[in-house]
């Protein structure tokens, strides 16, 4: 059996396993740090930031950065919770979410996560980027519009189906997911694939079920994201 | 057609032995052979290297000099770094633009010429500066500009531009361009005398463990601009369990205002070599990669001769200089025009085959690098650096400079100055003493550090360049009073959101919402809390962006917001209506107006 390692997350005491992430040995301490492109499954990818925690005053991703001895972790202070309400109202900005008419309300990790920080709407200006759909699939639907480029997709394609359905095409601003074809129906993509669950957001849809859990029965309908990794059900920390 | 360009394809991929890692060389070999990778291409690629073709689209999309789309046989990047639109870039893509009668970023209607900006090529001190092709023209004008392509029209042949050589080594056989190295001050470290072969046998006398001890007792810490320690890095690299390692040499020089490592290579790339050969004896490492922006091009032919030669010599190879079981190569690897690449991490996906983003760190490149292995990324300065203190030793490389800024630096000067070039001064000079020399004594601002760097105010002019205090690859760019310090700043985020790699969001979505923040304040529409909305998204930006390059983009706007914040001042301002000056109630309503096909009574009334 490995030494466990001893650790502080906001002055709380933790143990965590040799290897283990920051994000991963808080979850299992049942502290919660917000996260987007983390999946459990998956490669770690370090991309939405939304999980940056300071580390002895140094910025990092917990999901990227391994524990280590004595290590002392800002996590739930306003000075982090205020960074990380920015990257959500960014990803908000960047693309064209409409929460209203998305069938993945209720289930969507972006939008839980706005409502856990309490953001009633984005305080950066609305960039409405032209972003393309994809209807050929008889059972995906695929929005870019919703996209917010976690690369969950990417990464369950590859890692769990074994295939290689979506990737980055493009730089910065320009970057977009794209499918391994002129479009999706052309790919080896199927509804049953693990890549088609894994979207925190309604940029990837299955056809045919919209709706079959009504609005009020969904996973952030009735507490907060985060909170079922927490000691309390209550989340009001922000 | 499609038989041909399939056998095309099958014989580049086979002359990299299908090595999906070498998918930059697969991809540059067929645009050099089509003009472009055409998409059919993409799945021919796909299929002989083993990966899906969506992979080999990714790569292509991400590197600026690469496209999928047919472009001209000629393509004119017009250089547009904040040094070339002061020396007159504006008037040369005018004249580019009249003279082809197409825009930028399209192609003549027979196909032949393309017209595109691209960002700093390295060529500050000679600007309006342009690539066609791989050739570099330099001190454009409005007329040249319009010779250049009338002479295209006539044979499509960039290299016949070429009228008179560059100074020094430019004018060598195999580079033949008409760049200048404008050397204004030798030092005696960097530009001295070559004993070729001295350092590295020196090297090869002593252990590798006394070769890193020699370079942690020089002190010398990184010249591409984090400063890091040499000696530390190989240590770790050396300590580093793997089957192979690797060196690599960064000569992606992309930080605008650069250009000293393009002058290293074209005089000095012996002492580049041996720098990256005493480097491989020190970590263990047998091979070399010299990383070489594809902007650099018209010296690759030089450099490939300059390690032919070496490997001829014993220099390179088997049992380098004799010495039983030490064995080095170097290849070089080209980019394709992308300014994160030169981010360490990112320069090893780039050699990798791969688009040129960061790595997650931990690992580090020391630990696990280019494909895995432990490696360690050395600029091109500091690589000449090694090779001067073996062989002249520690003591004579820190005799100069500061206590923890030891030895000799090279600047690249340019812009509003008399005598832009290049300056081997030691580090811990003052700002003003090089401002002097560089005749820029009227200058109200200069950025230390190239974009990603800080604009000092004169009253800090007196203030030292070293890694404490003002720290810089080398990138100095002058302003004087005629200049509008917000629309610099702009070049700057434009440069940073057209960069970005895009992977993480703070850097990908925050440069382009403090360029618009930016822009809505030079256009009159900011008010005053705006300015402190600016410097609070900066700080987000910078606290959690994933690599240097985002965790720098602010800088220009948080140095100029502290020492010139009567320009912004002077231009945001309290609104009396109550509306916030960005908002435009008649645009925000015209589209509904449009479908609804009447007026808003109360906004028209
Ligand atoms: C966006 C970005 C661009 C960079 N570009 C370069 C470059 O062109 N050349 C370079 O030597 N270092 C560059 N660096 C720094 C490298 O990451 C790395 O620190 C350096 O190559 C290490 O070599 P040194 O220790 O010898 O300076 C860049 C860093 C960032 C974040
Ligand atoms: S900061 Fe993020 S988006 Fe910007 S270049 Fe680095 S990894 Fe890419
Ligand atoms: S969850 Fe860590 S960066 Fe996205």
């Amino acid at each position: 059996m490995n030494q466990p390692v001893t650790f502080f997350i906001d002055g709380q005491v933790i143990q965590g396993q040799p290897g283990q992430t920051i994000l991963e040995a808080a979850q299992d301490a049942r502290v919660y740090i917000p996260r987007l492109c983390y999946r459990e499954g998956l490669s770690n990818f370090g991309a939405c930031r939304v999980c940056t925690v300071l580390v002895n005053d140094k910025p990092v991703a917990a999901c990227t950065t391994p524990i280590t001895e004595g290590m002392m972790i800002e996590n739930d202070t306003e000075r982090v919770q205020n960074y990380r309400k920015d990257l959500i109202d960014m990803l908000f900005v960047e693309g064209n979410h409409f929460c209203m008419f998305c069938e993945k309300s209720g289930n969507c990790e972006l939008q839980a996560l706005a409502y856990r920080f309490r953001i009633p709407a984005p305080k950066y200006l609305f960039q409405f980027p032209q972003r393309e759909i994809d209807a050929s699939h008889p059972d995906i639907f695929i929005d870019r519009n919703r996209c917010i480029l976690c690369g969950r997709c990417v990464r369950a394609s590859k890692e769990l189906d074994g295939k290689n359905v979506f990737q980055f095409v493009g730089r910065g601003t320009e970057k977009r997911i794209a499918v391994n074809a002129d479009q999706l129906s052309d790919t080896d993509a199927v509804v049953t694939d693990q890549a088609m669950d894994a979207c925190p957001v309604g940029a990837i849809l299955k056809k045919h079920i919209g709706y079959t859990i009504p609005v009020g029965k969904r996973v952030y309908d009735h507490q907060p994201i985060g909170a079922d990794i927490e000691d309390s059900a209550v989340a009001s920390d922000t | 057609m499609n038989e041909t360009l399939q056998d095309t394809v099958t014989r580049i991929c086979s002359s990299f032995s299908g090595d999906r890692s070498r998918l930059m060389d697969v991809v540059q070999a067929v645009h050099d052979e089509c003009g472009h990778v055409p998409r059919p291409a993409m799945e021919m690629i796909a299929q002989e290297l083993g990966i899906s073709r969506v992979e080999v689209e990714s790569l292509i999309s991400f590197y600026s000099f690469y496209t999928d789309q047919p472009q001209g046989q000629v393509v004119i990047r017009l250089c547009n770094d904040i040094v070339d639109r002061m020396s007159g870039m504006d008037r040369v893509a005018q004249a580019f633009s009249a003279e082809l009668g197409i825009g930028f970023g399209q192609t003549t209607p027979d196909g032949t010429i393309s017209l595109m900006y691209t960002p700093c090529i390295g060529m500050s001190d000679q600007g309006p500066a342009a690539l066609i092709n791989d050739v570099v023209v330099t001190n454009l004008s409005s007329d040249s500009a319009r010779e250049i392509v009338q002479e295209l029209k006539l044979h499509l042949d960039p290299t016949r531009l070429i009228k008179h050589l560059g100074d020094g080594n430019n004018a060598h056989e195999l580079i033949q361009a008409m760049v200048n190295n404008n050397i204004r001050l030798k030092g005696d470290m960097l530009f001295s005398v070559i004993n070729r072969g001295e350092a590295l046998n020196k090297a090869l006398n002593i252990s590798p463990m006394e070769v890193i001890r020699a370079v942690k007792t020089a002190r010398l810490r990184g010249r591409g601009g984090a400063g890091f320690p040499a000696g530390m890095k190989w240590e770790y690299t050396r300590a580093a369990k793997g089957d192979k390692k690797y060196v690599m040499c960064n000569a992606d020089e992309g930080e605008p205002g650069t250009f000293k490592d393009r002058v290293l290579l074209t005089e000095l790339p012996d002492r580049v070599f041996a720098g990256m050969t005493i480097a491989g004896y020190a970590i263990g490492a047998e091979e070399g990669i010299l990383y070489l922006r594809q902007e650099y091009a018209y010296l690759k032919e030089f450099l490939e001769n300059v390690l032919q030669k070496r490997r001829g010599d014993g220099l390179l190879g088997q049992n380098v200089m004799g010495k039983e079981g030490f064995n080095f190569n170097i290849r070089i690897q080209m980019g394709a025009g992308a300014y994160v690449c030169g981010e360490e991490t990112a320069l090893i996906s780039s050699c990798e085959g791969l688009r040129g983003d960061p790595k997650n760190r931990p690992p580090f490149p020391a630990q696990k690098g280019y494909l895995g292995y432990p490696t360690i990324v050395n600029n091109v300065e500091t690589l000449c650096c090694v090779t001067k203190i073996l062989e002249l030793g520690p003591a004579s490389f820190n005799e100069q400079g500061t206590e923890r800024s030891a030895g000799t630096k090279l600047l690249s000067i340019s812009g509003d100055c008399k005598l832009p070039g290049i300056y081997e001064v030691p580090l811990g000079i003052e700002l003003s003493e090089v401002l002097k020399m560089a005749g820029a004594e009227d200058a109200i601002a200069v950025q230390v550090g190239g974009a990603s760097g800080q604009m000092v105010a004169p009253e800090d002019f007196n203030r030292h360049i070293c890694f404490d205090d003002l720290s810089t690859g080398g990138s100095i760019m002058v302003f004087g009073a005629q200049r509008n310090i917000l629309e610099i700043v702009h070049t700057f985020m434009d440069f940073f959101v057209e960069e970005s790699c895009g992977y993480c969001t703070p850097c990908r979505v925050g440069n382009q919402l403090l360029r618009q923040r930016l822009e809505l304040i030079m256009e009159g529409k900011g008010e005053p809390a705006d300015l402190e909305n600016l410097e609070e998204l900066c700080q987000t930006v910078k606290t959690c962006s994933r690599c240097g390059l985002g965790q720098t983009s602010p800088n220009p706007i948080l140095s100029t917001l502290k020492h010139f914040r009567p320009v912004y001042e002077a231009m945001v301002q309290e609104e009396k209506d109550g509306f916030q000056p960005a908002f435009d109630l008649r645009e925000s309503l015209a589209v509904s107006e449009r479908i609804i096909g009447r007026q808003s009574v109360h906004v028209h009334s």
